[in-house]
């Protein structure tokens, strides 16, 4: 079968061998060693080495699927995470030494496959092996009187031609009083096998270099606002090694709607989600806007991309004038969902029209809770009792050294709290269309109502919403499915699919008489292996009774 | 009563039947250690005699394995019909019963498919252990596994009522998907062949232990053991439930990707809950290689498949609630 050498089914290698070796020689070392890292010693030690690599990676938080959680692990093991950082603990998956346990096994695989598959194409087209002198010593080996009359050969072709129903590939041998029939099948258990261990490496192959051909990028849109598929309108960006922008196809985006559903009714679930659509419009370059809908677990694809929706939120309308009533800022400002009944956080920054610079940092509540010692919370996801707190600051907002800052970061280091909860004057509190003046006269503040025209009361639409994002473009994922669909269908076939020989034996007796031998062996798993070589030669007799009508004379042996 | 209610009702009477299944099946095994020594006491003194017969036994298994894996029930000690069998049989289906009532109703209740969380995923989770048992059954005798499944089920249902328990809730967006319903059933599936392949797999080894001491001549403490399959027997039918555990498992872990890709835009990203599912994978494909493996096949490989359930396990009662990821599914 040109298995390793330490394959079960394979013969153990000759005594003396490795042991009386005189001296290998350069090719005979590499030989040596080459023989050793295709075994199935190495296979099976490397697998196993690749399911304990793959646990710390568990443990420990990674940089690819949680960032933020190790930079929490930094600061939570200041003394522990930088030697964990050195042996690549936060990228377990693409460090030096989990590629090299599964680089080497792979190397092992295509090792053992090559030389597999080379046998098996030339067993495909070779004629089953000769029958065995005995065949006793055999599986399932049981032996029949013919009916009078019948011809050995003839016996031997009746059961060959059933063999051959049975999708068993034949050979026909015969010697002066002994003819027989050798048949095999199950042929696909190898080449299922094959398949299933190839389209691993396919697998491989295309994960490995698949990302590195697309991108993903996030993008915040507050309801009403477009964006447009170009480098640029992406809020971050990561483009594989091989990503080339000019692919991007420019479509434009609109966010029309955010519909959120609430659990009003279950008491034990109360608040929970229960959907959230992004209603959007698809304008493709020269084409026509199309209406469309992204939810969690149903993307929107389109221009080569998937769009996924990531999060949301809500993006109060913020307007700040200076003391003269001229606007100075303007806009709905993404706040940041802080727990599971959104109270939210968010940053305003004025850097120029006031008197001085101006930092808002806010705090949105949809519906706004106060406990026994008078902070706020928020008791509901929705819109029921929307209100804004603001705290003021004042003084330099660091925009102007050059150093990229987040919008969602207010530096109070350089500025003096004018309102806050320890200052002389609290917070601003507003709720949807009420204006109130900033400290120290710099000017007034107002939190726009959408939806001013709604009755006394209602503010279930006063606050415009956010979804963010996640478009992806990954050119490869139809081969990574095409080759998963490959390993499982391999599977299927090499575990299911029973390779078997089978012989049908016809002797001359020196009476006269026809005796029949029935055997099999199994390669691989087979349980049903016995059955199956009884049921031929039942099968088998009942055919040469019928084809010879004689008098009763079968021995019930 | 709510239907939940009676649900809650129906699981508690299903995990009273267990316990008295429990019960019986373990007289069972008392019964067999008695049936095996009045066994030894007609043939004593003839140890040596046992030893031959075993060895015998053993030495034709070896060549069982090679040429055929007929499953044979070539045990030392024949072991004839048990009430005691019957009764634990029987009180299991009862119980099984009882179950698949507290999961459907529960799924009409939540008005959605009943493994949506960690207390119902432990609810049809140990239903499809008990199901997959229940089917072996009507196909080969592993009625001596009863202790075993019975056991399991009582301790995995007792962490799920108590640790567990969730009220009724809708399912969150996340979790809106028709994957839900396929990658969790197909997984819970798999995990129920590969609880019988574990108890089969540490059978398998007490069973060596037995025959290797019956060649030296010592005698052992489980003497029931003698009632039951050789080891190969045993390796054999633990071999074919992994395997079909390891196919399931592996069809979990492509609709998991699938699913990944539909709910967070990538099929892979290493959360951990994936890694997890990566490991049990890779140690199933080290068993099934270790089997074809010189030196590997028998008490090396089972301690491989006894490793996978273990991290079966880690993966459902540890890694849902302990570790941090995209999976937030406890429900906790
Ligand atoms: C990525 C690593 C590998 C994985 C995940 C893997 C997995 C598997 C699985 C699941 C099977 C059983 C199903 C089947 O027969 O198709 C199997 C069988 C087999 N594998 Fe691998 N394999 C890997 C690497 C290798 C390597 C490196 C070798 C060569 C040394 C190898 C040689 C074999 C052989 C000979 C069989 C047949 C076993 C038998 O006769 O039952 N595999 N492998």
């Amino acid at each position: 079968m040109s298995r390793p050498s330490d394959h079960i089914d394979s013969q153990p290698a000759p005594a003396g061998d490795g042991i009386t070796q005189p001296k290998l020689g350069f090719v005979g070392t590499l030989r040596w060693f080459w023989r050793q890292l295709t075994s199935m010693r190495t296979a099976l030690f490397l697998l196993l080495l690749l399911a304990i690599a793959a646990v710390p990676g568990s443990l420990v938080p990674q940089r690819s699927s949680d960032p933020n959680g190790v930079t929490q692990y930094f600061t939570d093991n200041p003394d522990l995470a930088p030697v964990l950082d050195k042996i690549q603990a936060f990228d377990v998956y693409s460090s030096a030494w989990f590629s090299s346990i599964y680089l080497l096994l792979f190397i092992s695989l295509i090792g053992c496959v090559i030389p597999r598959t080379k046998h098996h194409l030339q067993a495909l087209r070779a004629k089953p092996p000769k029958t065995p002198a005995r065949l006793a010593r055999l599986a399932g080996f049981t032996t029949r009187t013919a009916p009078a009359g019948t011809d050995a050969a003839a016996a031997v072709a009746s059961a060959r031609t059933l063999l051959k129903q049975g999708r068993y590939r034949v050979a026909l041998f015969d010697s002066p009083r002994e003819f027989s029939v050798s048949a095999e099948r199950g042929y696909m258990r190898e080449t299922g096998n094959l398949v299933f261990h190839s389209a691993l490496v396919g697998l491989l192959v295309v994960v490995g270099f698949g990302s590195g051909f697309g991108f993903s990028g996030q993008r915040v849109l507050v309801e009403g606002q477009t964006f447009v598929n170009t480098l640029l309108a992406y809020d971050s960006f990561n483009p594989g090694r091989f990503f080339n922008d000019t692919g991007l196809d420019p479509y434009k985006l609109t966010l029309d709607d955010f519909q959120v559903s609430y659990e009003t009714q279950n008491l034990d679930a109360f608040g929970q989600p229960l959907d959230f659509s992004a209603l959007v419009s698809v304008t493709p370059r020269g084409g026509d806007a199309q209406a469309g809908k992204v939810r969690v677990n149903d993307p929107l694809r389109t221009g080569g991309t998937s769009i996924y929706l990531l999060g949301n939120g809500y993006a109060p309308t913020i307007t700040v004038r200076d003391p003269q009533g001229t606007v100075v800022f303007t806009d709905s400002v993404p706040f940041l969902p802080q727990d599971a009944n959104l109270t939210s956080l968010g940053v305003v920054k004025v850097p120029d029209g006031l008197a001085e610079q101006v930092g808002l940092l806010g705090f949105f509540y949809p519906t706004q809770a106060e406990t026994t010692t008078g902070s706020y919370f928020s008791s509901f996801p929705d819109l029921t009792y929307p209100v804004l707190t603001l705290n003021v600051y004042a003084g330099d907002l660091g925009l102007d050294e050059g150093v990229p800052t987040s919008v969602y970061n207010l530096n109070t280091d350089h500025m003096e709290p004018l309102a806050t909860r320890t200052s002389d004057i609290k917070p601003l509190e507003l709720k949807p269309g009420e204006t109130q003046e900033l400290p120290n006269g710099l000017g007034s503040v107002t939190f726009e109502n959408a939806t001013p025209d709604a009755a006394e009361g209602d503010y279930s639409e006063s606050v415009p919403r956010f979804a963010s994002f996640d478009i992806h473009h990954d050119p490869t994922q139809g081969w990574v499915l095409l080759f998963a669909v490959l390993v499982l269908g391999g599977l299927l076939t090499s575990l299911f699919v029973p390779r078997r020989r089978l012989w049908v034996k016809a002797i001359e007796q020196a009476d006269g008489s026809v005796r029949l031998e029935y055997a099999g062996l199994a390669r691989g798993e087979d349980p049903a292996l016995e059955s199956a070589v009884a049921a031929l030669a039942d099968r088998h007799t009942t055919l040469l009774e019928r084809s010879n009508p004689a008098p009763k004379t079968a021995d019930p042996a | 009563m709510n239907l939940n209610e009676l649900s809650i009702l129906s699981l508690y009477s299903a995990m009273a039947v267990y316990a008295l299944a429990f019960i019986a099946f373990s007289v069972d095994l008392a019964k067999r250690s008695a049936a095996v020594s009045s066994a030894e006491a007609t043939t004593a003194p003839g140890v040596a005699g046992e030893s031959s017969a075993a060895g015998a036994v053993a030495g034709g298994t070896t060549t069982l394995t090679r040429i055929s894996a007929r499953i044979a029930n070539d045990a030392a000690t024949p072991y004839g019909r048990s009430s005691s069998l019957r009764i634990g049989v029987s009180l299991t289906v009862l119980a099984w019963g009882l179950h698949l009532v507290a999961a459907v109703l529960r799924g009409i209740a939540a008005d959605r498919v009943p493994w949506a969380n960690m207390y119902e995923f432990a609810m049809t989770g140990t239903l499809l252990i008990v199901t997959v048992f229940l089917i072996v059954l009507t196909r080969t005798d592993l009625r001596f596994l009863g202790t075993f499944v019975t056991g399991l089920i009582l301790i995995l249902l007792g962490i799920a009522a108590v640790q567990f328990y969730v009220e009724v809730a809708p399912l969150p967006p996340a979790l809106q998907s028709v994957w839900l319903v396929i990658h969790v059933f197909v997984a819970s599936l798999g995990t129920g062949f590969f609880a019988l392949g574990f108890a089969l797999s540490f059978v398998q080894l007490l069973q060596f232990r037995r025959e290797e001491r019956v060649d030296t001549a010592k005698p052992g403490r489980l003497k029931f053991l003698k009632t039951l399959p050789s080891a190969a027997t045993l390796e054999n039918l633990a071999y074919r439930t992994n395997i079909i555990g390891f196919i399931l498992w592996t069809f979990t872990l492509m609709a998991g990707s699938i699913w990944a890709e539909r709910a967070w835009g990538r099929y892979w990203g290493w959360d951990t809950k994936e890694v997890w599912t990566f490991i049990i994978w890779v140690i199933y494909a080290g068993y099934i290689h270790a089997r074809a493996t010189r030196g590997w096949r028998g008490s090396r490989s089972a301690w491989l498949a006894i490793i996978g359930f273990a991290a079966v396990m880690f993966n459902f009662g540890i890694v849902n609630v302990f570790f941090k990821g995209l999976h937030a599914y406890s429900g906790l």
